[in-house]
């Protein structure tokens, strides 16, 4: 494939004019497109088979979800964040779990902060393997995803043994979690270990070392450092830009702060950087869960003295995760009855898209394609 | 094929045109009752060989997804054939929530769709817009059947993959009017 920075590319798009120099026509990709992931709509508007403008419209699958925060309980609005990004539903609960504790200042117990570090990170490899087979079936790479779901099915099981869901979890609750982990899932989870670190070496050498892999991705789809900055972008779009941007390190939450774990961090900035990201980071979960399982504490798995209808104390709360996608934070107004005033729910794929208007201009379609997947987005998490 | 009677849509089994016993057909009719077995015939086929639309919303598409991959394998009752044109689908998989702004597109999808066509709605949203439903609300439709007749509901938030699969199951049994495999009792 021809490598084309963006000026390079703009001189080829005004040297290719068959039908008046200005001819453009509109396309639309989506909203039901297999490879927008959902029901994203990009209107590009095209010369030949370079984008000059790429315009995302979204909207096609808002649920409102703030407005229900303001008119349910606390603990009624707890499912509609695990739909939310429905891959990256153990951060997500986690987050608004998180914002009614410090609320309403409850403790949690040591051992459900273990047992949520350990989910979440299962949660994590579940939705990068998820994105990172749809990313390379989008590339015409059809084998993978099989593979990819084959080991996500054992995290689901070992999920399911514990709180009855496959995806959709609703595992945390405020003041701990629902179940506690029985045998099952312990000696699972630490089978799963040294099996996804196998599985992981045979995904380098089968798929991250394929030449036509790398060639798609390399030198495609480049976010530098400012554009980052400048959009808010976050996850894996900025650590692959050369930030080591992380709110597990850099604002500490539950017990991350008792793990051993890098944040990977790639400087080239374009997709291939974002791939490396992301199948780094599910070996540092798989760290983090060797290191949580190894020292997991005993004790209670729920704080019992959570009253059943929380009234939250009037305020302002936030709290933040990293979600599979970046960074997700919940902020709640609260007016001191059972009810929030108000919830704002800041979502990273809403700030990986608006970047990607930037940079598809002036990209051949294929490209863009494979940029969009770079970003992993969910598209009922920007739309909410 | 016959217009009237041949394309068995979302109609379970035969339907003989009214007249004599079968053992006194006359010759000019007895095509008619070999049309019925040819029916009979593209059922089995239509039935063992479902294309549905690659159409995700929401979460329920994850476990469509995961239906469609190794574990669940659904390709086993011959509905893997994923398209992603609707001019090539017979089965829409409604899988997710339906907004108002998403509502045109799904109803122009459908449309395009050729005719026999058969839409099973997965998940609580497309029965009847599930959790996002309150007093108020301003975004979902409620309910896919609002949009376009459906033939099979799947519940769930999401359903599991054996659910949809049981789903297929009953769209089956609706096109040939037999069940490909016996239903499990639940005790």
């Amino acid at each position: 494939m021809l490598l084309l920075n963006k000026e390079e590319a703009l001189a080829r798009v005004a040297a290719h004019h068959v039908g008046g120099p200005n001819e453009t026509f509109v396309l639309n990709l989506g909203p039901q497109h297999p490879a927008t992931h959902g029901v994203l709509r990009v209107k590009l508007t095209m010369d030949g088979e370079y984008i000059r403008k790429a315009e995302c419209v979204i909207g096609y699958i808002h649920r409102m979800h703030e407005k229900m925060g303001e008119n349910r309980t606390c603990a009624q609005f707890l499912p509609n964040t695990s739909r939310l990004d429905y891959l990256s539903a153990c951060q997500y609960t986690h987050a608004w779990t998180g914002v009614v504790e410090r609320a309403c200042k409850i403790e949690v117990p040591q051992r459900a902060e273990y047992i949520r570090v350990i989910t979440s990170e299962l949660n994590r490899i579940a939705s990068h393997l998820v994105g990172w087979g749809a990313w390379v079936m989008d590339l015409g790479g059809l084998t993978p995803i099989l593979y990819a779901f084959d080991d996500r099915e054992k995290i689901l099981d070992l999920m399911e043994g514990i709180c009855g869901a496959r995806l959709t979890y609703c595992y945390y609750r405020v003041g701990g979690v629902v179940n506690d982990i029985d045998d099952a899932f312990i000696q699972g989870a630490k089978a799963f270990v040294p099996y996804m670190r196998e599985r992981l070496k045979m995904y380098k050498d089968f798929v991250t070392d394929n030449v036509i892999l790398r060639k798609r991705l390399e030198g495609i789809g480049i976010i530098d450092q400012d554009m980052c900055l400048r959009y808010g972008a976050c996850g894996p779009v900025i650590r692959g830009s050369g930030i080591a941007n992380d709110t597990r390190k850099t604002e500490p939450y539950s017990a991350y702060k008792d793990f051993d774990f890098d944040i990977p961090v790639y400087n080239e900035c374009d997709s291939m950087a974002r791939y490396l990201v992301r199948m780094d980071e599910m070996e540092q979960s798989l760290r983090i869960i060797e290191q949580a399982l190894a020292k997991l504490p005993e004790g209670p798995f729920i704080n019992p003295k959570v009253p059943k209808l929380l009234k939250v104390p009037a305020g302002t709360y936030t709290y933040a995760t990293e979600a599979g996608r970046g960074r997700f934070l919940v902020r709640m107004v609260a007016d001191g009855s059972d009810k929030p005033y108000r919830v704002k729910l800041r979502t990273p794929c809403l700030s990986n898209l608006s970047l990607a208007e930037e940079v598809c201009e002036g990209m051949i379609l294929p490209d863009a394609i494979a940029f969009l997947g770079s970003l992993d987005l969910v598209i009922p998490d920007i739309d909410r | 094929m016959d217009p009237q009677n041949g394309c068995c849509q979302n109609q379970p089994g035969l339907k003989l045109p009214p007249g004599p016993a079968s053992d006194e057909i006359p010759p000019e009719v007895s095509s008619l009752v070999r049309f019925a077995v040819a029916d009979e015939l593209i059922a089995l086929g239509r039935a063992n060989s479902l294309w549905p639309l690659t159409f995700g919303l929401a979460c329920c598409a994850i476990e469509m997804m995961a239906t469609g991959m190794a574990r669940w394998d659904i390709s086993r009752f011959g509905a893997e054939v994923f398209r992603p044109s609707p001019r090539h689908a017979d089965l829409m998989i409604v899988a997710g929530t339906v907004n108002k702004k998403m509502a045109p597109a799904i109803k122009v999808l459908y449309d395009q769709m050729p005719e026999p066509k058969w839409v099973i709605a997965m998940g609580n949203c497309a029965i009847s817009g599930g959790p996002f439903v309150y007093p108020g609300q301003y975004a979902v439709v409620e309910g896919v059947d609002k949009l376009f007749p459906v033939d099979v509901y799947i519940p769930g938030c999401p359903p599991r993959p054996e659910a949809l699969i049981e789903g297929i199951l009953e769209l089956e049994e609706k096109l040939t009017g037999k069940r490909r495999w016996p239903r499990v009792e639940t005790p």
